[in-house]
């Protein structure tokens, strides 16, 4: 390691239970500026544990930036203040010396924290499950060169399903809408030949599971995109919007 | 005692997946609902198994310790999905595919296996498109290829780096579909402890619920371990921090051989180490070595910046040596070659790197193509190590990576216990004793979507509908070696964390069980992890309580199994006295320093058999070679 060590203080949000009161607790750490964030925890920890405390609850698991299992907000960004990183990207030489750091869960009605920072997110698997899909089983399809998809068209449908399902877009709305996240998934059947037979009712079902689950609308301030650490586009919503409302007239029944 | 039983199917090798499907026994539809089928993983392999079974009429349960099945590893796989389409008219063919794979695996793979694997590599493709996901595509629309490690043809299909990510949000999104429909139950955050035998058949897992603390039990007509490798065992790997060995494991003490855990495979082109507090090591895709050159100054000592080394100062090892292949030389070759040089002091200033150089495809191909292909690869490094790898050339060194060992399946992808199957890289069965790049993404689909559901509908076939009540004694037992476990492992109280055991295992599996291996170092390794897991289990320190989110507790108990896991490759390591693949005994080499392989003593399968904590009886699976004819591996 060539430069010396970063002396932090950490304000970390501590939370026994979904139902407990949470607070901040405080932290002096000395870090490696070559460390990531989530290696300062990890050392935080275990140095705890050899004190007998009980460690920082907080999740992660691809430590590349693309399981989308980590995400903590640091100093009121989810995952961070760079653009295009997940948390397990964020390296401590973005950082000076003597700096506070605020870390706290994502925040959102509807992602109830179980423990310190880690957070329930299955409402994002719910509207999956509701429609983000194309219907075939296994077996039975068309040679895979079939139909072609222009370059431009599926470049497109590409920069749609790079979401990695972190939860950073609802985190960072505002109203907690998960219309990035949700409007990802539908642009990427939209616009992929495959998606056009369910492209309504995939759109409708979604949108529905969506509301049930207590995310909130999309009042277009556009911090779902500053945050986002794939920089996934609103243009995303925009066109799950107009699919939405193409749906109302097209289909004449919905199901949810 | 086990009986290994391949049950490779009679005839041609292009005839007997074909006969086999045939010849294997239905469950008529009305009948699938009365089968519940537990599957453990929800990676390409488990995802897809699920999926596919689900949609067939069976009752499924998929278990996963993520909060989402999409956080599984299979998700940062980043080069590519092999498949013999032969779209690029470049002379490929499910032979040839067939050809490489076991060749490429040092010819230590199941023949059979790798032939259906092959055959069934283009459905895969196909049914990925239906699914919507985005390949890269031609300008004409058509799909694109590139080529990989180990073969002289582009059968890689990609999706920018993330192809693992899109393959599996395929899976997921199938398998999503059957959840939405009622046919597959997905929980989450519950890790699987245990596997319930009951009458010589698997039966049931317990798990513990990651919340709550809670132990539960689940009785199924089968099970199916789709729970990846063992990489984790390094401490340092390419893996996902909680990637784990603990399922396999535990089924592996309950009667499933485990095959082959010598063989790893380390993987070339990944960050170095940047300091004592790293978690873990990330990769840069293989396909990087498409125009990435590596190299390495001539000199010993050099101080130099590498743009300042002029050419003729520059040692190009791997084109020097491998002309054929050249910097797509396989894994094991190119990570052994990276090892040399530094063992010689030639790396990175005297340290453990390699130069990975993209200036002469930068001159030829402009800036924009090499962006519009590693873009985000890129990216990723330039993130990491705070340097422009436009600019100046990217410093790569091998890291654990991939396990080819595990859980030893025949040709239906059973285990040794009736009724337990092992799908993707949980089991050993198709990449020998070194995997070429891009066919692991093929494998797990491959059993996932096109052999599980026909072979584990065999099984069930002969099965009863009855099903065993969670009361059962088999069950209660293996519940109460839980608890006590956990009892045990939260009462010690010693002095040392559980990451401390785990960075200790990894050092002494990385020095004398990793890429170089010598009978001493494997015997001192055998006796270092003996005492290394006593002192585990008198003086390790865990705080908090059972019935709660407790991250330490569940690391204890993957870090445990290692413990086993870690000697038993040593074990495996020292009892084959030969090179091959990922494993290399310093012992046996050519006067090159390639891996001199023994076909005559070694051309089988090591399949271990657990006897106790430490001991273990060895059975042997003969490998026939019908049709690839055994030969020294040359990429020269």
């Amino acid at each position: 390691m060539s430069s010396e060590n970063l002396n932090l203080t950490l304000m970390i949000w501590r939370q026994e239970s979904p139902k407990a009161v949470g607070s901040f607790e405080e932290f002096k750490v000395s870090v490696s500026p070559e460390a990531s964030i989530l290696e300062m925890l990890d050392e935080l920890n275990d140095k705890l544990e050899r004190e007998g405390k009980i460690p920082v609850a907080f999740e992660s698991d691809c430590r590349e930036g693309i399981c989308g299992t980590c995400g903590l907000v640091i100093n009121g960004h989810p995952h961070s203040k760079i653009p295009k990183i997940a948390t397990c990207q964020l390296h401590m030489r973005n950082f000076e010396d003597g700096e506070t750091l605020y870390i706290e869960p994502f925040r959102a009605k509807a992602f109830p924290v179980l423990k310190d920072l880690i957070v329930d997110r299955s409402g994002m698997d719910k509207i999956l499950q509701a429609g983000g899909y194309i219907s075939i089983n296994t077996g039975g399809v068309p040679d895979a060169n079939e139909i072609p998809i222009s370059k431009e068209t599926s470049s497109l449908a590409m920069d749609a399903a790079e979401c990695i399902g972190c939860g950073a877009c609802v985190a960072a709305c505002k109203n907690a809408s998960a219309m990035l996240f949700v409007g990802a998934k539908v642009s990427q059947y939209a616009l992929l030949p495959q998606g056009q037979p369910e492209r309504h009712q995939r759109v409708q079902k979604m949108v529905a599971v969506m509301d049930e689950m207590g995310f909130g609308s999309c009042t277009n301030t556009y911090a779902c995109e500053a945050e986002c650490p794939k920089g996934i586009s609103i243009t995303n919503i925009a066109r799950m919007n107009r699919d939405f409302i193409s749906a109302e007239f097209k289909t004449e029944e919905v199901e949810t | 005692m086990i009986k290994l039983d391949s049950k490779i199917p009679e005839g041609p090798i292009a005839d007997k997946w074909i006969n086999h499907k045939f010849n294997m026994k239905l469950v008529n539809p009305a009948n699938k609902r009365k089968f519940d089928i537990i599957v453990v993983g929800t990676g390409l392999a488990g995802a897809s198994a699920a999926a596919s079974l689900g949609a067939l009429g069976y009752n499924v349960k998929t278990f996963t310790y993520h909060d989402s099945g999409r956080r599984a590893h299979s998700i940062a796989a980043q080069g590519g999905i092999n498949a013999a389409k032969n779209y690029q008219n470049d002379g490929d063919s499910v032979y040839r595919l067939f050809y490489d794979t076991v060749k490429g695996g040092d010819f230590r793979a199941r023949e059979a296996n790798v032939y259906r694997l092959a055959e069934v590599s283009n459905n895969i493709i196909d049914q990925c498109v239906a699914q919507g996901v985005p390949f890269a595509r031609e300008y004409g629309g058509l799909l694109d290829n590139r080529s990989f490690g180990g073969a002289q043809v582009s059968r890689t299909f990609y999706a920018r780096g993330q192809t693992g990510q899109q393959l599996l949000l395929g899976a997921i999104s199938a398998l999503n579909m059957q959840v939405g429909k009622g046919s597959v139950e997905l929980l989450t955050r519950k890790e699987m402890l245990e596997l319930v035998v009951i009458d010589g058949h698997a039966k049931g897992i317990i798990c513990r619920d990651l919340v709550t603390g809670a132990i539960e039990k689940f009785s199924a007509h089968a099970v199916i371990l789709a729970t990846g490798g063992y990489s984790n065992v390094f401490f340092l790997s390419t893996n996902a921090m909680n990637c784990n060995a603990t399922a396999a494991w535990r089924a592996h003490k309950k009667g499933a051989a485990f095959a082959n855990p010598c063989y790893t495979q380390i993987h070339p082109t990944c960050l170095p180490l940047h300091g004592e507090n790293q978690s873990k090591l990330t990769l840069m895709s293989e396909s990087l070595r498409n125009d990435g050159r590596i190299w390495v100054p001539k000199k010993v000592g050099e101080t130099r910046k590498p743009n300042d080394i002029p050419e003729d100062e520059r040692d190009y090892y791997l084109e020097r040596k491998y002309p054929s292949f050249g910097n797509l030389s396989p894994r094991d070759i190119s990570s052994r070659s990276a090892k040399e040089v530094c063992d010689e002091g030639r790396g990175v200033n005297g340290e453990e790197a390699v130069y990975l150089d993209f200036a002469d495809a930068i001159n030829r191909l402009g800036k924009n193509v090499i962006e519009e292909k590693y873009g985000n690869l890129f990216e990723i490094y330039e993130t990491i190590t705070g340097e422009n790898p436009y600019q100046v050339p990217m410093k790569i060194y091998p890291a654990p990576h991939y396990t080819m060992g595990g859980v030893w399946v025949d040709y239906n992808l059973e285990s040794t216990i009736p009724g337990l199957f092992v799908l993707g890289e949980a089991n050993f069965s198709d990449h020998g004793a070194n995997r070429l790049g891009a066919s692991a993404l093929m494998q797990g689909l491959a059993d996932g979507y096109f052999v599980a559901p026909y072979t584990v509908s065999n099984y069930l076939a002969s099965e009863k509908p009855d099903k065993y009540d969670v009361d059962h004694t088999e069950f209660n037992n293996a519940q109460k070696e839980i608890d006590d476990n956990i009892k045990k492992l939260l009462s010690i109280n010693g002095n040392k964390t559980v990451d401390e055991f785990h960075k200790k295992l990894g050092r002494i599996m990385w020095n004398k069980v990793g890429m170089g291996r010598n009978e001493k170092g494997l015997k001192e390794s055998i006796e270092e992890i003996k005492e290394l897991r006593n002192d585990f289990w008198r003086n390790v320190k865990l705080v908090g309580v059972d019935n709660d989110i407790n991250q330490t507790l569940e690391r204890a108990g993957r870090v445990a199994d290692y413990l086993e896991l870690g000697e038993l490759m040593a074990v495996d390591a020292l009892h084959r006295n030969e090179s091959c693949g990922g494993h290399f005994r310093e012992e046996y080499q050519t006067a090159e320093g390639e891996a001199l392989r023994n076909d005559k003593d070694y051309a089988f399968v090591s399949a271990w058999e657990f006897e106790d904590v430490g001991k273990w009886q060895l059975h042997k699976e003969p490998l026939e070679f019908e049709n690839v004819k055994l030969a020294t591996r040359s990429y020269k």
